[in-house]
């Protein structure tokens, strides 16, 4: 039951991260995609009407880790406050940046909002990036269960490593390579030339730093955290993840080099997912390891709740996203084919 | 107080306070908007669409700075209240993920529809997807005040001994009797604020001599519902809750009535100010055994006073708790009075003119923003020293590992972001009420 819950959890987070990546990705090209004022509207309108439905997942995961793992949630979330905070402010402000924008009477106003806009989901890919690299390190653990981290401290991801290290902030900016990338191809795909085009090339060039930091990024965890090893040497059905997240990358650039915008967006989310899958495989059981005495580290084991939980949040759970899928196709039946610019607006 | 701990409750209270001020509106406006959309199907009558229309981009404006300003709420329970999450996670980490999977997704999936979806959707689409924002809603206020049932009186869990409370009954939870009347009582608290805000912008309209045709809808339809929500406020919803303070919380109730010795036939305080060092209250208004009826329906029964309790099983800061209580009362007689003066004129066909009413009805809109405010700080404040009523200290469950410091950096960072929500909010707002209600354009 833990192991069922974990997968969903997981699955959850990797759909946030597939969904809300490409919008975060969307304003992090905002400034390389768009040069004038009009092409600049014309990304946001790409993510206009999805991106806080795109957040609701992060919500959604968010609740159900806590359903599930309350153990986690509560000394993760507590662990890392200072990290998450900004990442709190940072989604407030950039929620506000969309939302004004469209408002804005001024050219400079506007040039204000989409300065918020983009330097909000840049540093928002890296913070989540970095978030995901202090799990993958391990955090200093003790017998409570609980640990605080400072913001830095020297830079190295040792025992008096802080949130960001050089390790974590590598991974902050293989994040931000990774959701450039994904936001470029969903630009591409919702706009016409030139702004299509244009897409497409920064999606192209994205692709050799994504490509560059997903290798640095692999050797260094392998190299940090030695369950990633260990889990595979036991488990060599796992290198399917690993191997699936090359696959999509490579397919990706040729569906790019073709022009085939909706494959090179699919296989850009298969990338996002195989990467994902395989860092939850590497750690399991663990969910959030120590860096320090490995006893004290958080497994799926230690942080669940009562089986009898487990199985009722499974009897909600399921009927609860059946729900969601049945939402979903009435309104993409009923949003169905190309939003026009002067679409039913009151 | 430990600090750490007084500055985990104010950055959980400042921010869920300022997250409730659009909250209520939302919740509020979203079944004055199904109202609307109603009348609209049944009389067949274009210019209820046109209000229902307006309304529905005022719900929208305060639901985005309801989700901008709840993302927070749901980390905090985590990052500030750590040790309460995850001894009670077992428990409350059903409702508030049900929140997530069976409310947001709802309401974010059909919230573009609603505003966007009119022509496509067509009439009865268009209402049934009001329906649906309105469930959506309520359900939220729902799982939360589910949420918080518990913890004001926790059932349906098992204590293990490592003090963690794991759940045994889904249904005695979501079924907690406490629930029921503070569920109606919130509900209506959200259904005053909407339509007070009604009423009031058609007053604005009215007095300003705008929208003349939309003024005289909105001041009609948020009379109407205005005057039985106000009601139903105080009875049955609020003496229910009071009832059940009085019989599973007796040290709330002395602190909120300010009843410092037991007494039989008690007395009831309309005002005062409790002296907490001398334990009296002080220049008291009484009207002799009412609390003892209200209470226990009888005149001369014994109430307990707060020297039945020990001193570390009383609320900490009574005088807020007292003044907050007060203020909650003396603003629900002020809608009743205004409410049923509006309604009477209404009924006499003469409040479009009344310029007296009108002006109190415009003048009175912001006040059930204090009320529902000065009714939550009642409830949190009455429950402590619990954080979790009888199992659980509130200093037993901040997150010790953030220290004051951290703290205070993360509430002045919040209240500098959220005094800029709060300005660009009333500018969003001022907007629509310049545009004020228009048919749909045509295409």
């Amino acid at each position: 039951m833990e192991i069922l819950w974990f997968c969903l959890v997981a699955l959850m987070l990797a759909v946030y991260v597939v969904l809300d990546g490409f919008d975060l990705g969307a304003g992090i090209v905002h400034f390389l995609v768009g040069r004038s004022d009009d092409e600049r509207r014309a990304v946001l309108r790409a993510v206009g009407p999805v991106w806080d439905g795109n957040e609701v997942w992060l919500l959604a995961a968010a609740g159900t880790l806590y359903c599930a793992f309350p153990g986690l949630y509560a000394s993760s979330f507590s662990g890392l406050y200072l990290l998450l905070m900004m990442v709190l402010w940072l989604l407030i402000l950039r929620g506000l940046s969309i939302e004004f924008r469209n408002h804005a009477h001024s050219a400079l106003g506007r040039q204000l909002w989409d300065v918020v806009f983009a330097w909000a989901s840049g540093l928002l890919a890296v913070f989540l990036g970095a978030a995901l690299g202090n799990v993958m390190r391990g955090v200093p653990l003790d017998a409570s269960g609980f640990f605080f981290l400072p913001l830095w401290t020297n830079f190295q991801p040792g025992a008096a490593a802080g949130i960001l290290d050089w390790y974590t902030v590598l991974v902050g900016v293989a994040a931000l390579a990774a959701l450039a990338q994904h936001g470029a191809l969903w630009v591409a795909l919702k706009s016409e030339a030139p702004l299509e085009e244009r897409a497409r090339s920064v999606a192209a060039v994205a692709w050799y730093f994504a490509a560059g930091m997903t290798l640095v990024v692999a050797g260094a965890t392998l190299r940090l955290q030695p369950l990633l090893g260990a889990n595979l040497r036991a488990h060599p059905w796992g290198y399917l993840f690993p191997a699936l997240a090359l696959a999509a990358l490579g397919a990706l650039r040729g569906f790019l080099a073709q022009g085939d915008h909706i494959r090179a967006f699919l296989s850009s989310c298969a990338y996002l997912a195989g990467m994902l899958a395989s860092a939850a495989f590497g750690l399991f059981p663990y969910v959030l390891p120590s860096n320090g005495d490995p006893h004290y580290g958080l497994t799926i084991w230690n942080t669940a709740t009562t089986s009898h939980g487990l199985r009722v949040a499974l009897a909600w759970w399921i009927p609860g996203m059946l729900l969601v899928l049945v939402y979903f196709v009435f309104v993409y039946r009923h949003f169905r084919g190309k939003v026009r610019a002067d679409a039913e607006t009151y | 107080m430990d600090p750490v701990v007084a500055l985990h409750r104010l950055h959980f209270g400042f921010t869920i306070t300022f997250h409730y001020l659009f909250a209520q509106l939302s919740m509020g406006l979203a079944l004055l908007i199904f109202i609307l959309k109603t009348a609209a199907r049944r009389t067949g009558n274009e210019h209820y669409n046109d209000a229902a229309r307006f309304w529905i981009r005022v719900f929208a404006i305060s639901f985005a700075f309801g989700v901008v300003t709840g993302i927070p709420m749901e980390f905090q329970f985590g990052a500030n209240w750590a040790r309460f999450s995850k001894a009670a996670g077992g428990v409350i980490g059903q409702t508030l993920a049900m929140e997530g999977v069976y409310s947001f997704f709802l309401e974010s999936a059909f919230l573009g529809l609603l505003l966007f979806g009119e022509r496509r959707l067509g009439p009865k689409g268009h209402w049934f997807t009001s329906l649906l924002m309105l469930i959506g809603t309520w359900l939220s206020g729902f799982f939360i005040l589910a949420t918080n049932a518990w913890m004001q009186h926790p059932v349906g869990h098992q204590l293990l001994p490592s003090g963690e409370a794991v759940l045994v009954s889904f249904w005695g939870l979501l079924l907690n009797p406490w629930l029921l009347w503070m569920y109606c009582h919130n509900m209506l608290g959200a259904l005053v604020t909407g339509s007070f805000v009604m009423a009031g912008l058609g007053a604005f309209y009215l007095l300003g001599g705008r929208c003349l045709e939309h003024a005289r809808t909105f001041l009609r339809t948020g009379v109407i519902v205005g005057c039985l929500a106000s009601v139903l406020m105080l009875f049955p919803t609020g003496h229910g809750q009071n009832l059940m303070i009085a019989s599973h919380q007796p040290a709330t109730l002395a602190a909120m009535e300010g009843l410092f010795q037991t007494t039989r036939g008690a007395p009831l305080a309309l005002a005062g100010q409790p002296d907490h060092a001398n334990k009296r209250l002080e220049n008291p208004v009484l009207i002799p055994r009412m609390l003892s009826f209200l209470a226990y329906g009888d005149w001369n029964a014994e109430v307990k006073g707060l020297d039945a309790f020990p001193p570390d099983e009383r609320p900490d800061l009574i005088p807020l708790l007292f003044y907050s209580y007060h203020a909650m009362i003396l603003l629900g007689m002020t809608f009743i009075a205004v409410m049923l003066a509006a309604a009477w004129q209404l009924r006499r066909g003469r409040l479009y003119e009344s310029r007296f009413i009108l002006w109190a009805l415009m003048l009175a809109s912001p006040l059930p923003f204090i009320a529902n405010t000065a009714g939550w700080i009642t409830a949190e404040v009455g429950r402590q020293p619990w954080l979790v009523y009888g199992l659980m200290r509130t200093s037993q469950g901040a997150s010790m590992n953030v220290s004051s410091g951290s703290t205070l950096f993360t509430l002045i960072g919040f209240a500098a972001l959220y005094a800029l929500l709060a300005i660009l909010s009333v500018l969003l707002f001022r907007r629509e009420i310049d545009r004020g209600p228009a048919p749909l354009l045509k295409s």
